[in-house]
Parts: C-alpha cells; sequence; structure tokens
C-alpha cells in the first residue's frame, strides 16, 4: 500500500515537475526531405508481378554497374532461375554463376579461385567492409534488401490509407527518385568534398555519385538506353532482391481471402441461425 | 470448471477413461455447457480471438526457431536465408510478425471492453489481475521478439529499453551491465534474449490458463453489467458462443491475412531491413506501434528516473484498478459520466500512441504532458471520485429483461 502510494506520489510529482518545467527537451534534428514522385510499378497492388523482362534488364544494370561498389550477398546466384523472379533458365542462371569467381580451398586446402555455381551467393566487390569503406570514403550499402530498408514518412492520415490502398512502394519510389535526384546544387548551397547533391536524399548530400546515365548500359531488347528507363528497371530489379518470394505471396493471398470469406460468410448464417432459437 | 458436469461419454473406452482422469467432463463443463450471458455482443469474442493468437504465434514461433540462428553475425542471414531458402519461410516470418501486433490490437480491445463494462469489479479483480500480468508478459515478449531480428531498429531498441534500468539509483548500471550479460547489447544479450523469448510464450500460456480458470468460476460479466438471475439469463457454450467466436475470428482472420499477405512491411520500421550497427544510430529510434503511448509517457517527464516510474506505473496502475473505481454499477451503459471520462481516456491513450511517433520537442511535448496528465487523472481522481458523485442510470431487473428492452 505505502508501495503503491510513493509510486503514485512520485508519477504526480513528476508530472507537475514536467508541466511546469515547460518545452526544454532538445529538437531533434530532423532533416528536410523531398517526398519522391509515387512510380506505377508492376508489382503494386493484389494482383502485382514482377516484369521478367524488366528484372532481366536491371540485373544487366546491376552486374555491369551497381556491384562494382555494392554487394548483395544475401542472394544466391541462382536464385535468377527461382519462379517469380527474372525468369532465366535453371541453365542460364548456371551460365551467370560461372562468370564469377569464387574464393575456395582445394582439397589440400589451399586457397583457390573457382568458377561460381547456382548455390554461390553473388560474391562481394570489397573483401570487408573497412575496405569498402576506404575504396569509397562510406562503405556502399548491401543491396540485398535495400528496396525494404529504404522509405520515406509518409504522414498523416496517407499512412493510414496506405493499408486500404497497399501502398509497399516507398522503397522503389525513394530509390528511384535518388538515381533521378542528381542535379546542381542550388545557389548558396555548399557541397561539402566527397558529397554530391541530391534532390531527394535526405538533407541532400550523397556520398554517392551519380551512377547512371543515359545510354551507359546497353539493352539487348530495344528498350530506351535512357536515365528514366534504366532507374526504373534497377529499382524493379533491387524490388525483387529484396522481395523475390513477392509473386507467391499475392497469389497465396488472393487463395487465404477468398477461403477466408467464405468461411466468414458460411459462419455468419450458421450464427444467425443458432441464435434465432433464442432471440 | 463451474458446477458438476452431466458429461456421459457415448463409448466404453471414453467411460474407462473419464473414470480414472475426468477431462472429457472438464472440457464439456468447460467450453459446452458453461452456461454463458445471453446478451453478449461481439467485443467479448476477443478473450477467443487472444486464444487464437497466442497458438498462431506458438506454432510460427517453435518453426521459425528450427531456422533462426541466435548469434550476432548470424540473426540477420537467418531471418533473410528464412525469407528466401525455407519452404514458405516468407510465410512464417509475416505471420509471426504481423501476428505481434494482431495479438496486441487485439488485447488493446479485450482491455478496453474490460475497462468500458467494469470487467474488472468485483468478484473478477483475481481474473483482472491475471490478465494485466499477460499483458506484462506480452509486452517484455513482444520487445524480445523484435529485438531477435538483429535489425537497427532491433539493436537501438534494445539499448534504448534495457537502458531503462539505469536510471534505478545506486545500482542502475550494474543492473544494465546484468541484463546485457557484458558492457553493451551483444552476443550475450541476443542469446538470453532468444532464451526468454522462447520461454515466455508458454508462461503466457499458463496464466491464460488460470485467467479462463477465474472467468469459470466467476462467469462471465455482460454489457448490462449484472449477474444472471435465472437460467432464462444465460445459453450454454455450445453452440452458442463458439459459433459466435468463430464467425468473428474468421473476420479477424481476414484482417490479420490482408496484412500478411499484402502489407506485410506497413507496421514494420524499414532500418529493421539494415543489419544492426552498433557504430551507426538511426536517426530516429521509433518502437513497435503498440508501445507508443508508453514511449510517449516516458519522454514526456524530463526525469529520467521518474520518466520510468510513470511508464511503469501507467501499466501497473492497472491493475489496482478494481479498488480505483468506486462505483457501485458495473457497467458503463448506465455510468453517463463514466462513459464521456471513459472515452476521453481512449482518445487520450491513442494521443499518446501518436505522439510517441513524434519528435520530443515543441507542441508534441505540451501535448504529451497533458494527456499523460489526464492517463493518470482518470485512474487516480476520475474513477475514485464519480463513485459518490455520479448519478447513475437505472438498471434492469434481469439479463433477458435488457435483451428484450432493446430488441423493443
Amino acid at each position: 500500500m505505502t508501495n503503491k502510494r510513493t509510486i503514485i506520489a512520485l508519477a504526480a510529482a513528476g508530472l507537475v515537475a514536467g508541466l511546469v518545467a515547460g518545452t526544454a527537451a532538445p529538437a531533434a534534428a530532423q532533416e528536410h526531405q523531398v517526398p519522391p514522385p509515387a512510380m506505377k510499378w508492376s508489382f503494386a497492388g493484389p494482383f502485382g508481378k514482377y516484369d521478367e523482362a524488366q528484372l532481366q534488364r536491371g540485373f544487366k544494370i546491376y552486374k555491369e554497374v551497381c556491384s562494382s561498389c555494392h554487394s548483395m550477398d544475401l542472394l544466391s546466384i541462382g536464385s535468377l532461375a527461382d519462379a517469380g523472379g527474372p525468369g532465366f533458365t535453371a541453365a542460364q542462371a548456371a551460365a551467370i554463376a560461372a562468370t564469377y569467381k569464387i574464393a575456395d580451398l582445394d582439397d589440400k586446402g589451399q586457397p583457390i579461385e573457382r568458377a561460381g555455381r547456382p548455390a554461390d551467393h553473388f560474391p562481394a566487390p570489397f573483401p570487408n567492409a573497412a575496405a569498402a569503406a576506404a575504396a569509397n570514403g562510406v562503405a556502399p550499402p548491401d543491396m540485398s534488401t535495400l528496396a525494404k530498408a529504404r522509405g520515406y514518412q509518409r504522414g498523416f492520415p496517407t499512412f493510414l490509407f496506405d493499408i486500404v490502398t497497399q501502398y509497399q512502394e516507398a522503397g522503389p519510389d525513394y530509390i528511384h527518385a535518388i538515381l533521378n535526384g542528381y542535379k546542381e546544387a542550388p545557389k548558396g548551397f555548399t557541397v561539402p568534398a566527397g558529397g554530391h547533391y541530391n534532390e531527394y536524399f535526405p538533407g541532400h548530400v550523397i556520398a554517392m555519385p551519380q551512377p547512371l546515365a543515359d545510354g551507359q548500359v546497353t539493352y539487348d531488347d530495344g528498350s530506351p538506353q535512357t536515365l528514366a528507363q534504366y532507374s526504373k528497371d534497377v529499382t524493379a530489379f533491387l524490388m525483387w532482391a529484396a522481395e523475390p518470394k513477392l509473386v507467391q505471396r499475392k497469389r497465396t493471398g488472393f487463395q487465404v481471402m477468398i477461403f477466408l470469406i467464405l468461411l466468414s460468410g458460411l459462419l455468419y448464417f450458421t450464427k444467425k441461425k443458432v441464435w434465432s432459437a433464442v432471440h | 470448471m463451474s458446477g458438476n458436469s452431466t458429461y456421459q461419454p457415448q463409448s466404453k473406452v471414453l467411460q474407462w477413461f473419464e473414470k480414472r482422469l475426468p477431462i472429457g467432463g472438464l472440457i464439456h463443463s468447460s467450453f459446452v455447457a458453461y452456461p454463458t450471458p445471453r446478451n453478449l455482443n461481439y467485443w467479448w469474442t476477443f478473450g477467443g480471438i487472444l486464444t487464437m493468437m497466442l497458438g498462431i504465434q506458438i506454432i510460427t514461433g517453435i518453426v521459425l526457431a528450427m531456422h533462426y540462428t541466435p548469434h550476432v553475425d548470424l540473426a540477420f542471414k537467418s531471418v533473410e536465408a528464412i525469407m528466401r531458402d525455407v519452404n514458405y519461410g516468407w510465410l512464417l516470418r509475416y505471420t509471426h510478425a504481423n501476428g505481434a501486433a494482431m495479438f496486441f490490437f487485439a488485447v488493446y480491445i479485450h482491455m478496453f471492453r474490460g475497462i468500458y463494462y467494469g470487467s474488472y469489479k468485483e468478484p473478477r479483480e483475481v481474473l483482472w489481475i491475471l490478465g494485466v500480468i499477460i499483458y506484462l508478459l506480452m509486452m517484455a515478449t513482444g520487445f524480445m521478439g523484435y529485438v531477435l531480428v538483429w535489425g537497427q531498429m532491433s539493436f537501438w531498441a534494445a539499448t534504448v529499453i534495457t537502458n531503462l534500468f539505469s536510471a534505478i539509483p545506486g545500482v542502475g548500471d550494474t543492473i544494465v551491465t546484468w541484463l546485457w550479460g557484458g558492457y553493451a547489447v551483444g552476443n550475450p544479450t541476443l542469446n538470453r534474449f532468444f532464451s526468454l523469448h522462447y520461454l515466455l510464450p508458454f508462461v503466457i500460456a499458463g496464466v491464460v490458463v488460470l485467467h479462463i480458470w477465474a472467468l469459470h468460476v466467476a462467469g462471465q460479466n455482460n454489457p448490462a453489467g449484472i449477474e444472471p438471475k435465472s437460467e432464462k439469463d444465460t445459453v450454454p457454450f455450445t453452440p452458442y458462443a463458439t459459433v459466435k467466436d468463430g464467425f468473428f475470428m474468421a473476420c479477424f482472420l481476414i484482417l490479420f491475412a490482408w496484412f500478411i499477405f499484402y502489407v506485410p512491411n506497413f507496421l514494420g520500421h524499414p532500418d529493421n531491413y539494415i543489419p544492426a550497427n552498433p557504430a551507426v544510430t538511426p536517426a530516429e529510434i521509433v518502437p513497435e506501434w503498440y508501445y507508443l503511448p508508453f514511449y510517449a509517457i516516458l519522454r514526456s517527464i524530463p526525469d529520467k528516473l521518474i520518466g520510468v516510474l510513470a511508464l511503469f506505473g501507467s501499466i501497473l496502475i492497472l491493475a489496482f484498478l478494481p479498488w480505483l473505481d468506486t462505483s457501485k454499477v458495473r457497467s458503463g451503459r448506465y455510468r453517463p459520466l463514466f462513459k464521456q471520462f471513459f472515452w476521453l481516456w481512449v482518445i487520450a491513450c491513442i494521443g499518446l500512441g501518436w505522439l510517441g511517433s513524434k519528435p520530443p520537442e515543441g507542441i508534441y511535448v505540451i501535448l504529451s504532458r497533458l494527456f499523460t496528465l489526464y492517463y493518470f487523472a482518470f485512474f487516480l481522481i476520475v474513477l475514485p471520485l464519480l463513485g459518490f458523485f455520479e448519478k447513475t442510470k437505472p438498471l434492469p431487473n434481469s439479463i433477458s429483461e435488457s435483451v428484450l428492452g432493446a430488441k423493443a
């Protein structure tokens, strides 16, 4: 009883003190962020699917551009042939794997480099985070989960509507905006050494130099070789890398929904029938 | 658990077994013949929903633990391996992660219902306190589960929450070192959190058994807040409550499935897809949404120790509710003043939840303080005084009368 009183008295005293003290709490440095434009993605919505050709183009950009600095080591190379992904055949994935050199040991325990196999994960461009940081200023983030590890504040009440509209593309929208966000710094804005001005990066100073420009990667399928196209393709690829089971998830979800709605309906009428006896 | 069972098994084998261990009779008297008030509304289906959620969490959790590795270098990778390489691993993990949120969503409705209809009042005080204990255990379990992912938010949430104990005068730092198993959040911390995260759900299950036992001794409260007087006031649990609970469980599962299959990362923070890095502090450290009101209470008070006491006090105060509320009338339906203060309190709780996600500056701090003040005033001033001053509406003579009255 005394214990309870003490706690209550302390709590009450704290509250009064808190109110009297006013707003002395230090202001958190909330960096201004420009909301990225919302793009149309093939994988959005309840029936969303990845566009195989787009993922294959995105993979080409990853392989020729991104992978020289960014690792993506949670993915096996063979997963390129998994259902719901870029749609490479198992033979194509094995051929892609063979183009990578993988560090291993031979049967005498000596370090060797061998050709990659589908079960190998994508090799990292740097041996460790310190080496990556030394070469780039800061260590480039791993790309395996990047599309889910980025986003932006949606604000009230938009974030509530997002439940109904199934908006889960804040990450891809943000990455796409960053790739298109390299601009001349406005007058009076000093970009520190080693930094680059980007409209959509929080604080506008990003360590990564502009990675993609028009005509940089050659497409084999006749798609436009522009930054606008590249940025969409590589972003879609990164979304697949982060969420490779998205297509299965949404398809299973539709089946589960139909089942649950039918079950609820049947239970509702059963309930009505059972309770009609006592009402 | 209430009264003598009239259960008579048909088969000879079951009769033989029943004589030696009358478990069939126990189940029959608890979940078949058990009399439930006939006027229960859908807010009363959340007890069943919560039992289902506990079951879902335990089953998905056991399978996830078969694939998870509690080591600082491997935890994040093993979670991603579950998402990528384990058959239906994405389904298990998204069900478990969103299941925790759904579990809390259901428990909050269950608690608001209990408070509105005075379900904590005599003779249900022990039943209520057992519920508060379950809620505390849920909070501990949910927090430790969130840490297991070992993303940035996991790591920094663990750091912030365990650091709360450093506010204890004298022994605070020693306690924190003891909790960590070292001088920082590290591998020993992750290991013990995994061990406890596996243990506590079974403790919860044990307290749930006591909670249901206490419920079946005292009998269910009901929207009228008066005890059943005759057989006309009750209906047997099966089929009436079973089918009603079943229907609403299925509806609840639709909401749950929506989150799992369509917006599985809506309730999570993007930073938790970045592996834990003790060298980089995230721009904002935000707890899961179900802890936000308490986080707001903590931050509304400038003194750390008093803030921590207010945080724990805001939960522990619930255990004293049966004695803080002095009104003789149970149900809020017949308490016009209580009703207004109650909804104001619900608004304060939701408001605190919103403020917990905001930076602690400017108007947000002032609002947090006002809502925190009202949160405690509701328990410490409003409820004790209302019992003396409130003019309550006349109670119906019986449950069946209240049902007929409502239909007219």
